[in-house]
């Protein structure tokens, strides 16, 4: 059972760049084709600042700098016991490679399901360019599965 | 990239699938190492059974990518103002995986053009991986 009172509990991930190599490398990855994710003239010609990065990278920023083992066992959770429930992304201005993305991590809220078999921790992360924007807004909800927990 | 407007697309309309060729280790291999998702559970096939798996498995994020990518064929991706996933089943090794949309609902918010969509990614044993949603603006 995760413990309500890490409700609240944030973490404030410093900035760090996003890198044109590696968004060739994701978009490569999961076969995104269009030369805004590859070429940086094409990306400047359609009006971004770098390499565009492709709608799910937000959640590689984050993992980069917050390792998720270490995140989830700093709530008490083993993540042997999880299970991915849903992600989400609300996006208000592109990632470019190029830019400095800073975010803050907070787990917003801790209920139960399934009469306490399984265990909901929502986490909600900001992330915020280096001209201080917001740029995407991620909620994501972990599933702990508590029977896998009470069998370590 | 085909160029949908609010006024062409229809409510109800589903958009062309778009599917993916099978997914194979080395799609589990490449995508942890890009996207930073390196549980081993996706890549390590002794850590899959130590797990009590009979083989590893795809990152939920893989298809969630996928779909975001189909996304992006079906629409420029800065008119992309929302997408949301649920994970409903494990996509296995060799799951080839279609991704498909329906307009469920048009409207304006904030003075501009929106349409809703509601996603899957399906194998082609018809078995759902991920339902989920997007919010589009609509020139």
């Amino acid at each position: 059972m995760v413990d309500i009172s890490h409700i609240g509990k944030e973490w404030n991930i410093p900035p760090a760049p996003v890198e044109a190599g590696r968004i060739r490398f994701f978009s490569k990855a999961i076969g995104e084709t269009d030369p805004v994710y590859y070429d940086d003239e094409a990306a400047r010609a359609a009006g971004y600042r770098g390499l565009l990065a492709p709608p799910t990278y937000a959640m590689t920023l984050e993992i980069d700098q917050l390792d998720p083992i270490q995140m989830l066992s700093g709530i008490d959770i083993d993540i042997s016991t999880i299970l991915h429930g849903e992600q989400k992304f609300k996006y208000h201005l592109p990632i470019c490679a190029g830019d400095v993305i800073s975010s803050v991590v907070c787990v917003k809220d801790v209920y139960d399901k399934k009469k306490g078999a399984m265990t909901f921790v929502e986490v909600n992360t900001s992330l915020y360019n280096q001209d201080k924007q917001l740029v995407v807004e991620a909620m994501r909800i972990i599933i702990v599965m508590n029977n896998k927990v009470n069998n370590q | 990239m085909t160029k949908f407007t609010y006024d062409s697309l229809q409510v109800e309309q589903q958009l062309a699938d778009y599917t993916f060729e099978p997914i194979n280790r080395t799609t589990l291999a490449l995508f942890a190492g890009a996207s930073g998702d390196v549980n081993p559970i996706h890549i390590d096939i002794d850590f899959a059974h130590e797990a009590g798996f009979d083989d590893v498995f795809a990152q939920g994020m893989l298809i969630m990518a996928y779909l975001g990518r189909a996304l992006t064929h079906w629409f420029p991706q800065t008119d992309i103002k929302e997408f949301g996933v649920r994970f409903v089943a494990i996509t296995k090794l060799f799951d080839e995986i279609t991704c498909k949309a329906r307009v469920t609902e048009k409207f304006e918010r904030a003075g501009e053009k929106c349409a809703r969509l509601e996603l899957q990614a399906i194998t082609k044993n018809h078995e759902v991986k991920l339902t989920g949603g997007a919010i589009v603006g609509l020139p």
